[in-house]
């Protein structure tokens, strides 16, 4: 009988078409996303006069720069912006490559699109231009972000060079509390390890908790992998994964995905195999977390004060807080519900899924937000699905703008960005100095969770809200 | 690629942890072709204030700094964001090298493709050699092939993985490399598509798409 292996194990060695002498395997590569930034692999290959070598395998995808406010290139008032829309379209053609373009019903953001459109499928080895990649690892996937020079590499040969990388295995045992979420679950980790703290692994997550959650959370959880330096994030294939994708798109039918579940069901960690690292989480240690400094790992529960730096004990530690506490606002010692905020940002491939929209409205619904802010769906598809339910008119309604689909304010490269030295409670996956624009200053939090902050205006326990109606309590509606 | 031997040149100290890619260059620059050079956006908004002059307190900013080829930073390097444009802004600055207790992965990948050496040393060297370097960039040897750097009187070890110092050392390119694979590549392709059928791409129906 062969050694028990690890889900990771099992993909990574159907994939693996040669070892060298030095150990770096070359893997054989199922689904290939590129998008807008994927210029300067696209040169590349040019330069080297080469063509796409498997362009059924390959995907464009317009997300990072599309506008949100129309689906109207004409109207992108920046030439730089519409060229990089245009590039990619560009590219596409030429190369014979299937796109889903600005104008295209099914566009949105590829870590949206790629699960939605049943494209992401267990077992295989997907690799994209952009770190959350991490994202369709939640379908017991390897699934990983790229450099532009992999890219190219990916294009023009359909495999990748890669070092093996160790495995480590987050289990969430227990059940987790009313109010507690997936991105709940990936920002207490990464405070508790370090935004390094999975760095040269790929994580498996297992448990009661994460058996037990949608597909949808199970994408925001795998999405953060990448934010506590994790190569990617996995979850073993079950009866959610196999549900949600039967009747998708660009699945196998009938005949052929009966076929393929019973392929997928052997994707799991044997009983007996062996990690590199195991880390456990009690489901009902995790409250609502939120980010205060500029690194993911600068997370804490809602009830939390900001950190004193000088009763870190740690020089190191001491010194990274105090620059985080500088250039975020905030003084040591402030309650995290004491922080108000300027603005809120409901979108991006971490938080933008319909469930995520769906977790938002329910706590607006009948209120109004404080502050401005911008609700951009995932995809296309989830906005029209939205509409269908009604969600677009509660955030309207609460004040909020309702927007087409993108990466938008999570990274701003289309132009949607918070001011400098405004502070925003954001679903998004990075608080990164400058990451939502110049000088901007992000919270990180789940959907619910900003939601709560656009109606009080500052940071909030979501669950103290959810007990009261608006009315009840007297709020002005 | 231009091969990596031994640097001698001067080092240059960004005292920080979690540089992450976003702060090596920030997205709004990232439209702009590589031909204009991205050594101008560079760490933009660390060097730069909000009026876009350049900032005296930081030691990038220094006269010397813009010989530096080696920079020296504190943990968890180059996090986040893939974008290799990160790896452009530095190497188009002149960088060589950058030194740290600890890299994001796809940065590292990035930088080897690159021809810019990740040198990965203990916490207690970044830290000695930040202080070596405190007052002014300061002349640095990193030698590849015997895998250590010099600083004046310091010399501390560096590891770097046995995979990328060869490429490095030899200015490699993995497209090329792969190329002598071909075959073998194309026939892992049929073995695979024959043993899981399903995997081909079922591109959907207009009805499908319309439906939405």
């Amino acid at each position: 009988m062969s050694s028990p292996k690890t889900l990771f194990d099992k993909v990574w060695q159907a994939h693996e078409v040669h070892r060298s002498d030095s150990g770096q395997s070359l893997l054989w590569v199922d689904r290939h996303f590129v998008h807008e930034g994927s210029f300067h692999a696209f040169n590349k290959l040019s330069e080297r006069q080469l063509p796409v070598a498997r362009p059924d395998l390959t995907f464009g995808i317009a997300d990072h720069y599309v506008p949100t406010q129309a689906r109207d290139l004409a109207g992108v008032a920046d030439a730089k912006v519409r060229s990089m829309i245009e590039q990619l379209s560009h590219n596409a053609r030429q190369h014979g490559v299937t796109l889903f373009g600005l104008e295209d019903p099914r566009q949105g953001i590829v870590h949206v699109l790629g699960p939605e459109q049943g494209l992401t499928q267990p077992g295989m080895v997907m690799v994209c231009g952009d770190s959350h990649t991490a994202t369709h690892g939640a379908f017991g996937s390897i699934a990983f972000g790229i450099g532009a020079s992999e890219v190219a590499h990916v294009l023009a040969t359909q495999t990748l060079w890669q070092s093996k990388p160790k495995v480590m295995r987050i289990t969430v045992d227990g059940q987790l509390a009313e109010g507690i979420t997936a991105k709940d679950i990936a920002l207490t980790w990464i405070a508790k390890l370090g935004a390094d703290g999975a760095r040269g692994y790929a994580i498996e997550y297992a448990g009661e908790a994460i058996r037990a959650l949608s597909m949808e959370a199970r994408l925001t959880l795998c999405n953060l992998s990448i934010e506590g330096g994790g190569r990617c994030g996995m979850i073993a294939p079950d009866q959610t994964t196999f549900d949600y994708l039967r009747g998708r798109p660009w699945c196998p039918k009938g005949e052929a995905f009966e076929q393929a579940c019973a392929h997928w069901a052997t994707l799991c960690s044997d009983p007996d195999a062996e990690f590199d690292l195991e880390v456990v989480l009690q489901a009902d240690e995790i409250a609502p977390t939120v980010t205060w400094g500029v690194s993911p790992e600068e997370a804490l529960p809602i009830d939390q004060y900001v950190p004193d730096p000088a009763q870190l004990g740690d020089p190191a530690k001491a010194r990274q807080a105090q620059e985080s506490l500088a250039y975020m606002g905030l003084a040591a010692g402030q309650k995290l519900t004491d922080i108000t905020i300027d603005r809120v940002f409901i979108g991006s491939c971490t938080n933008a899924r319909i469930e995520d929209l769906r977790a938002a409205a329910a706590v607006l619904a009948g209120r109004k937000s404080r502050v401005p802010g911008m609700v951009s769906p995932g995809s296309t598809l989830v906005k029209t699905q939205a509409e269908a339910e009604g969600l677009d008119r509660i955030f309207i309604d609460a004040g909020l703008e309702w927007r087409h689909s993108g990466c938008s304010m999570c990274v701003g490269m289309n132009g949607d960005l918070v001011a400098s030295g405004e502070r925003c409670a954001s679903t998004t996956n990075r608080n990164f100095k400058g990451r939502q624009g110049p000088g901007a200053r992000t919270h990180l939090m789940s959907p619910a969770m900003v939601a709560a902050a656009a109606i009080s205006g500052r940071l909030t326990d979501v669950r103290q809200l959810a007990s009261s109606s608006p009315r009840a309590s007297g709020e002005p509606s | 690629m231009k091969p990596i031997t031994l640097l001698d040149t001067l080092g240059v100290a960004l005292p920080a942890a979690n540089v992450d890619t976003d702060q090596l260059i920030p997205a709004r620059f990232m439209k702009e072709p590589r031909s204009v050079g991205y050594g101008q956006f560079l760490l933009y908004d660390v060097r730069h204030d909000e009026q876009g002059q350049r900032v005296s307190n930081v030691m990038l900013n220094h006269p010397m700094a813009s010989q530096a080829e080696v920079m020296v930073s504190r943990r968890n390097f180059g996090a986040g964001s893939s974008r290799e444009a990160a790896v452009y802004a530095l190497v188009d600055d002149g960088f060589r090298c950058v030194v740290a207790p600890s890299f994001g992965d796809i940065f590292a990948s990035n930088a080897v493709n690159n021809g810019l050496l990740p040198a990965v040393v203990t916490e207690e060297a970044a830290e000695q050699l930040l202080q070596a370097l405190a007052e002014a960039p300061a002349p640095i040897v990193v030698d590849l092939e015997a895998q250590h750097i010099r600083v004046g009187e310091l010399s501390v070890p560096f590891s770097v993985s046995a995979v990328w110092r060869t490429k490095l050392l030899n200015g490699w390119d993995d497209i090329d490399m792969t190329r002598q694979h071909l075959e073998k590549i194309d026939a892992f392709a049929a073995h695979y598509e024959q043993q899981f059928p399903w995997v081909a791409p079922v591109p959907p129906s207009a009805e499908i798409i319309s439906r939405g």
